[in-house]
């Protein structure tokens, strides 16, 4: 507790751009971020009896159910289709849940952003956070399942990383964007939820992009980021292959250009929230 | 740290000492505009409607302006005004929750604001995950509040209750926790709230007695309350703000009866 040594000095005139202040803070308050997750997943086990095995149970669930009724319908001739629907779904469920959760904490956050200063990112970096850990859990019955159905594991899940990497980019760029929004509108929370089902069904989680009429197709595919981060998850571990370049470089792309507009756009709304909340 | 029977003399003591040492906090010509929707558009389809009617007016509304201020180093000072008149935003510039829009404002050491406690509580947490969790929201790393764990505790008088989920704890132990980390510190200017009244009465005078070893400490602190009495016991200087700008500014006893003048007809000051 020596003061002479270091006295923080803040002078308004003397801050940089928001976006850049916001990052170093971020950088010092890292333990706020490192607290705010294990809040998150302690207090979402507390309350129930089966504890982490919930964040596994819940998308072998969905993932049993989706392949009883659709395995025939959208993925019939396809080898392994329970793998390909939870790897989909294990994707898809960080996405969506990651970014609902952004929104939600820095709305519960406002009350404390108008008394104390904190890193406003904080609230949606901890949520795309708390996100990887269920992520990553949901690994362990996604290759139990590939065992059980045959498809092999193969070496090129050591590039999985990559995949997650963008994925988590752009999940936090579309957290800050809507979260952003929802300080300033109450229904746009609501008007997410509705999107995000819409958006799913349009993104191949559940069916195979061969399925698609030639003639639109094409366009629900190649205008959806999802579609790319999606098929990059699921390239190192389903197929087995190397991603190829121009995936990479597509994926890679739509992360930091989505994550850099989210920060820009989060940043230079930000000094307002103290009074919009 | 039983300091609260200090006597009047010392008081003036500090003041002139304070009037010797640096200013630690300057607002130079600070304003602060809040850009306000003429209507209140709470929903993104109301938002877009009225855009495509051009409806949307934005007004400006100058919650401070022209604020010219120093507080030196070790000095009480309080702020005192009616609802509205910019107190809060001012204690919002100082705690960096916000920007001014104009002017300057320069703050030397570490903020500390006591601006309700247990904020940030979580009900399902024990009380010890709590302490960690409202440690970080205040900025200290683990290391510094496993450090501080055990006084918290001490302080607040809850060791039975530390690894009980908050939501068990009544709402003057959650009080009392909050404030024993949120008081926890060596900070260099300490913002207060109304915040004089947490927990029974024993715990007031013990609170009471920690805000005053601040002073001691030779902390810089500001104090807003609505309560004539309490600006009169701790402060030597005080603002009078009305309508964002500075409507008077001196010795505590001037101000506050000038205050309390201009607050008459109405009998009882609002809130």
């Amino acid at each position: 507790m020596d003061k002479a040594t270091q006295v923080p000095i803040y002078d308004s005139d003397r801050q940089g751009s928001a976006a850049t202040e916001e990052f170093w803070a971020i950088l010092k308050y890292r333990y706020l971020i490192v607290q705010f997750v294990r809040r998150d997943i302690l207090t979402r086990y507390k309350r129930s009896a089966l504890g982490v095995a919930w964040t596994m149970l819940n998308p072998l669930g969905t993932m049993l159910i989706l392949t009883l009724v659709f395995s025939r319908a959208f993925g019939g001739s396809q080898e392994g289709y329970a793998a390909y629907v939870l790897s989909g779904l294990i994707a898809w469920n960080f996405f969506a849940q990651s970014t609902n959760a952004a929104t939600l904490h820095l709305v519960w956050g406002g009350s404390l952003l108008k008394k104390i200063y904190i890193p406003r990112t904080s609230f949606a970096i901890s949520a795309t956070g708390t996100g990887l850990i269920n992520l990553l859990l949901s690994l362990v019955p996604l290759l139990i399942v590939m065992v059980i159905i045959q498809v092999p594991i193969r070496w090129t899940m050591i590039f999985l990383p990559i995949p997650i990497l963008f994925l988590a980019m752009f999940t936090l760029g579309i957290g800050l964007i809507v979260s952003t929004m929802a300080i300033y509108y109450a229904d746009i929370a609501e008007m997410f939820q509705i999107t995000l089902t819409a958006w799913f069904y349009l993104t191949p989680i559940i069916w195979s992009p061969e399925i698609l009429p030639e003639l639109y197709g094409l366009w629900i595919t190649r205008l959806n980021p999802m579609f790319y981060l999606v098929e990059l998850f699921r390239v190192p571990i389903i197929y087995g292959q190397v991603p190829d370049v121009r995936l990479l470089l597509i994926s890679g792309g739509i992360a930091v250009f989505t994550l850099f507009s989210g920060w820009m756009f989060f940043t230079s709304k930000s000094d307002e929230f103290a009074y919009r909340v | 740290m039983n300091l609260h029977t200090e006597s009047e003399p010392q008081l003036t003591a500090n003041m002139q000492v304070a009037e010797s040492q640096e200013n630690v906090i300057l607002l130079d010509n600070v304003g602060v505009r809040y850009r306000i929707a003429s209507e209140q558009v709470g929903t993104f389809k109301e938002y877009l409607i009225r855009r495509f009617q051009g409806q949307i007016k934005l007004g400006d509304f100058w919650a401070l302006r022209h604020i010219n201020l120093s507080i030196s180093k070790g000095e009480v000072l309080g702020l005192i005004g009616p609802n509205g008149a910019g107190k809060s935003t001012m204690l919002k510039l100082i705690a960096r929750v916000m920007r001014p829009t104009s002017g300057r404002v320069l703050v030397k050491g570490m903020v500390a604001p006591l601006i309700e406690f247990g904020a940030g509580f979580h009900p399902d947490l024990t009380g010890r995950e709590n302490i960690f969790l409202n440690g970080a929201l205040l900025g200290f790393t683990n290391d510094e509040m496993q450090e501080k764990f055990d006084r918290i505790v001490e302080f607040a008088e809850l060791w039975e209750f530390i690894d009980v989920p908050v939501r068990n704890y009544s709402s003057g132990m959650a009080a009392r926790l909050g404030f024993a980390v949120a008081t926890d510190i060596d900070p260099d200017i300490l913002i207060l709230d109304e915040i004089l009244s947490v927990g029974d009465e024993s715990f007031q005078r013990k609170s009471l007695a920690r805000m005053k070893g601040f002073r001691h400490l030779g902390a810089t602190i500001i104090l807003v309350s609505h309560n004539a009495e309490t600006i009169l016991e701790m402060c030597q200087r005080v603002v009078w703000l009305e309508h964002g700008q500075i409507k008077m500014i001196g010795a505590s006893k001037e101000v506050v009866e000038a205050y309390q003048a201009s607050q008459e007809p109405t009998h009882e000051p609002t809130q």
